[in-house]
C-alpha cells in the first residue's frame, strides 16, 4: 500500500469522521431532550467506511447515495452538517422543507439522491444516472451505492446489481456489513458464506475489508473506486464493522450479544483512525484536540441555526405534488 | 381507414426520439430487431442507435433507471412489457419518482408505458387495467387514450410534461382502432374529458377501451329506442375532468361509470364519489357502475367476454338507469 499516496485523502477523511461525531453526538442530545420529530439514525461504527466513500468522489460530478449511517460520508463529500440539520428540524432552507426529514435528503443536481425508505430501491436510481452520464459522453464519473447487510436481501438490490453489471456501469455497491439488520443477526439474513459471494455472483470485482480499520478501509475504497473509474466496471465492496448504537435513538440494541459489544470496545473506528494517524506521523494529538474543538463549534453553530430558520406554514402549503398542472 | 392505436405510438416514439435527443426508450425486448413484444419500438433501435436499450427482467430496476436516467437530464421512456407486471415497478414510480417533486421541488421527467387491459385468452396475468392503483399515489399523472389520435398526440405530452406519467395503452385498441390518421388539428389539451358522443338521456362516462363499446352501446340504443347517450371519454383517469362530467350529468340529470377494472375502489368508484359529493342534486336517479367482476380475469374467451363490460352490458344497464 502506498501510504503516503493516502495522507491527504485519510486528512480529510478524519476530518469528516470527527464531524460526523460531534453532529452525532449533539442530534442525540437533542432527541433524548425531546427536541426532534421523528427519528435519529447514527452511523456509530460506519464512520470509517462512510467518510472512505465521500472522500474519494467529486461532489457535483459524481453519484452518491449516503443512506442512514453516512453522515461522515456525507461531510467526506462536501455537504455541511447545516443540511442534516435543517433536515432534522425541518427547516424551509433545506431541500424537503418539512415535507421529509432526518436522514432522507440530498440534492440530485450535486450528485447526492434523496433517498426512499425502501431498502435497495436508490441503486438502480444511481445505474439510470450513471447510464445519462454516459449517453452525455461523461465516462469517468463515479456512482456509489450504500447498503447494508439488509438491504442484501432485498430484491431491488438484486435487480439493480445484475443490471449494473450487465450494462458495466463505473459504479461501486458498498456494503456495509453492520452485523444486524435492525435486531435481525446475520444468521438469519444470509446463507452465504461472505457477503462478497453475491458481488461474484453478479460478475462485479469485489473487494473485502475490516471496515473499522481505518487505513484499509481507505485503501480498499480508493482501489474500487479508481477501478470504476478508470473503466473497469462495477466493484462490490463489503466492509465488515458492528454498528456500535442502536438502529436509531429509539433502540437500545439490547439485542446484540454483549460479548460481541465487548469484541468491538476498541474498534470504534474514529479511535482507531486517530491511533493510526498518530502512529504514521501525519497528525499531531494537538491538531486533533483543535480539529475536535473546531467541529464542535461548527456543529453548535449550524443546529443553532438550522433551529432559529422558519419552518413551514401549514396556512401556506398548497398541497400539489405534481409540477405541471391541467389548464382549468 | 388506414392507421392504427399502435402505428400511433410507434410513430409517436419515433418522433419524440427524432426531435429531443434526450429521450431514451429502456425496457424488455424492445431493441434489436424484434422491436418489443407489440412491436411498438419495431426499427427504432437501429434508427437512433444507443437510445433504445434492452434490459435485463427487472421491472423494478427499470423504473428506478428511468428515474435516474430523468434525473441525469434524460426523458426516457420505460416499457413495462404487460401493465400487469407493473406493480412489480410500482414501488419506483409511485413511491420514490412520483414522491420526488413533493418531497423536493424537482420533478421528475419520466413515462411509464403500460400496455393493458383484455384480449381474448390473456388470462389472469396479461390483461389487467390497474389505473387506479397508480393513480391512488399522489405525484403521478394516469393517461388512458381511447382513440388512434389521442394515443399518439397523449403519448407526445406525456415527455413534455416533466412529471411521472403512467401511460395505459389498451392492447385491445392496438391493431382493432383504426382511423385515417393521428394527427389532429386541434387536440384538447391534456387533463380535459371529451364529449365523445353529445347526448340527453344519460351520461356514460368511460375510458380506453370502454370508449368504442360505449360509443357502440349509445348507436344501438339510439337506433332501437330512440334514447340519446352521452359518452364522456376521460382521456385521463389523474388528472380527472371533474367539471366536464358535472356538465354532462347537469344537461342528462342520469349518470354511468364504464370500466374495465375490478370495482373495488377503482376509476367508477372515484367519479361516482366527486358527482356525488359535488353534483347529488344534479342527479335523477341514483349513479350505476358498470365493471368487471370482482374476480381475476379468467382466460377462456368465453368467460372472458362474460367478465369483461361490453356494449351489451351497457345497453342493459342503460335502459334500467333511464327507467329509474
Amino acid at each position: 500500500m502506498n501510504e503516503q499516496f493516502l495522507q491527504e485523502p485519510a486528512l480529510r477523511a478524519y476530518r469528516a469522521m470527527v464531524m460526523a461525531r460531534a453532529f452525532e453526538t449533539k442530534i442525540s442530545a437533542l432527541y433524548k431532550a425531546g427536541k426532534i420529530f421523528g427519528g435519529v439514525f447514527l452511523g456509530r461504527g460506519h464512520e470509517a467506511v462512510a467518510a472512505a466513500e465521500g472522500v474519494f468522489l467529486r461532489k457535483g460530478y459524481d453519484v452518491y447515495t449516503p443512506f442512514i449511517r453516512e453522515q461522515a460520508g456525507r461531510c467526506a463529500w462536501g455537504d455541511s452538517v447545516l443540511e442534516t440539520a435543517r433536515s432534522y428540524f425541518g427547516s424551509t432552507q433545506g431541500i424537503s422543507r418539512g415535507r421529509d426529514g432526518n436522514v432522507h435528503w440530498g440534492h440530485p443536481h450535486e450528485g447526492t439522491l434523496m433517498p426512499i425508505s425502501h431498502l435497495g430501491a436508490m441503486a438502480s436510481v444511481v445505474a439510470g444516472m450513471m447510464l445519462a452520464k454516459r449517453m452525455q459522453g461523461i465516462t469517468d464519473a463515479v456512482g456509489v451505492v450504500c447498503i447494508g447487510d439488509g438491504t442484501t436481501s432485498v430484491g431491488a438490490t438484486h435487480e439493480a446489481a445484475n443490471l449494473i453489471a450487465v450494462e458495466k456501469l463505473p459504479v461501486v455497491v458498498v456494503v456495509t456489513n453492520n452485523q444486524f439488520a435492525y435486531s435481525t443477526p446475520n444468521a438469519s439474513e444470509f446463507a452465504c458464506k461472505s457477503l462478497a459471494d453475491r458481488g461474484r455472483g453478479y460478475g462485479m470485482t469485489t473487494h473485502e475489508c475490516d471496515g473499522t480499520d481505518f487505513m484499509q478501509t481507505l485503501a480498499t475504497m480508493q482501489r474500487a473506486i479508481a477501478a470504476a473509474r478508470a473503466g473497469e466496471g462495477p466493484q462490490w465492496v463489503v466492509a465488515e464493522t458492528l454498528r456500535m448504537c442502536g438502529h436509531g435513538e429509539h433502540d437500545d440494541a439490547s439485542y446484540i450479544p454483549a460479548e460481541l459489544k465487548a469484541a468491538y470496545a476498541d474498534r470504534d473506528p474514529l479511535a482507531v483512525a486517530q491511533r493510526q494517524l498518530l502512529e504514521l506521523g501525519w497528525i499531531t494529538p494537538e491538531e486533533i484536540a483543535a480539529w475536535e474543538e473546531e467541529c464542535r463549534d461548527e456543529v453548535q453553530r449550524s443546529v443553532a441555526q438550522a433551529q432559529k430558520e422558519p419552518t413551514p406554514r401549514p396556512q401556506d402549503e398548497q398541497w400539489v405534488a405534481t409540477a405541471w398542472r391541467p389548464e382549468r | 381507414m388506414s392507421v392504427t392505436y399502435i402505428d400511433a405510438i410507434h410513430a409517436a416514439l419515433e418522433e419524440l426520439l427524432q426531435e429531443d435527443a434526450s429521450v431514451i426508450l429502456y425496457g424488455e425486448d424492445i431493441a434489436g430487431s424484434f422491436g418489443g413484444a407489440f412491436k411498438a419500438t419495431k426499427g427504432l433501435a437501429d434508427k437512433f442507435p444507443g437510445r433504445v436499450l434492452n434490459a435485463p427482467i427487472a421491472e423494478d430496476a427499470i423504473v428506478g433507471v428511468g428515474m435516474g436516467a430523468a434525473l441525469g437530464g434524460l426523458k426516457p421512456i420505460v416499457e413495462m412489457q404487460f401493465a400487469d407486471f407493473g406493480t412489480l415497478g410500482q414501488n419506483q414510480m409511485c413511491n420514490n419518482a412520483a414522491a420526488h417533486f413533493y418531497r423536493t421541488g424537482i420533478p421528475v421527467n419520466l413515462t411509464m408505458r403500460m400496455p393493458c387491459g383484455g384480449t381474448p385468452g390473456g388470462g389472469p396475468y396479461h390483461s389487467q387495467c390497474l389505473e387506479s392503483v397508480f393513480a391512488h399515489y399522489p405525484g403521478v399523472h394516469v393517461f388512458t387514450p381511447a382513440t388512434v389520435a389521442d394515443a399518439y398526440y397523449m403519448l407526445k405530452e406525456a415527455v413534455r410534461i416533466p412529471d411521472p406519467v403512467v401511460f395505459m395503452e389498451h392492447k385491445f385498441l392496438y391493431r382493432w382502432l383504426k382511423a385515417d390518421t393521428w394527427l389532429e388539428a386541434d387536440p384538447l389539451p391534456i387533463g380535459r374529458a371529451r364529449i365523445a358522443r353529445p347526448g340527453k338521456h344519460a351520461t356514460v362516462v368511460a375510458f380506453s377501451a370502454m370508449v368504442p363499446e360505449a360509443l357502440r352501446a349509445a348507436e344501438e340504443l339510439a337506433a332501437t329506442s330512440g334514447y340519446e347517450l352521452e359518452v364522456v371519454d376521460l382521456r385521463t383517469v389523474k388528472p380527472l375532468d371533474t367539471d366536464t362530467i358535472l356538465a354532462s350529468v347537469a344537461r342528462t340529470a342520469r349518470l354511468m361509470v364504464v370500466s374495465e377494472d375490478f370495482p373495488w375502489g377503482g376509476v367508477a368508484a372515484e367519479v361516482i364519489a366527486r358527482v356525488a359529493t359535488e353534483g347529488m342534486h344534479l342527479l335523477d336517479a341514483p349513479p350505476l357502475r358498470v365493471t368487471a367482476p370482482d374476480t381475476p380475469i379468467p382466460s377462456h374467451p368465453d368467460l372472458w367476454k362474460a367478465h369483461r363490460p361490453g356494449y351489451e352490458n351497457i345497453m342493459a344497464a342503460a335502459r334500467y338507469l333511464i327507467s329509474l
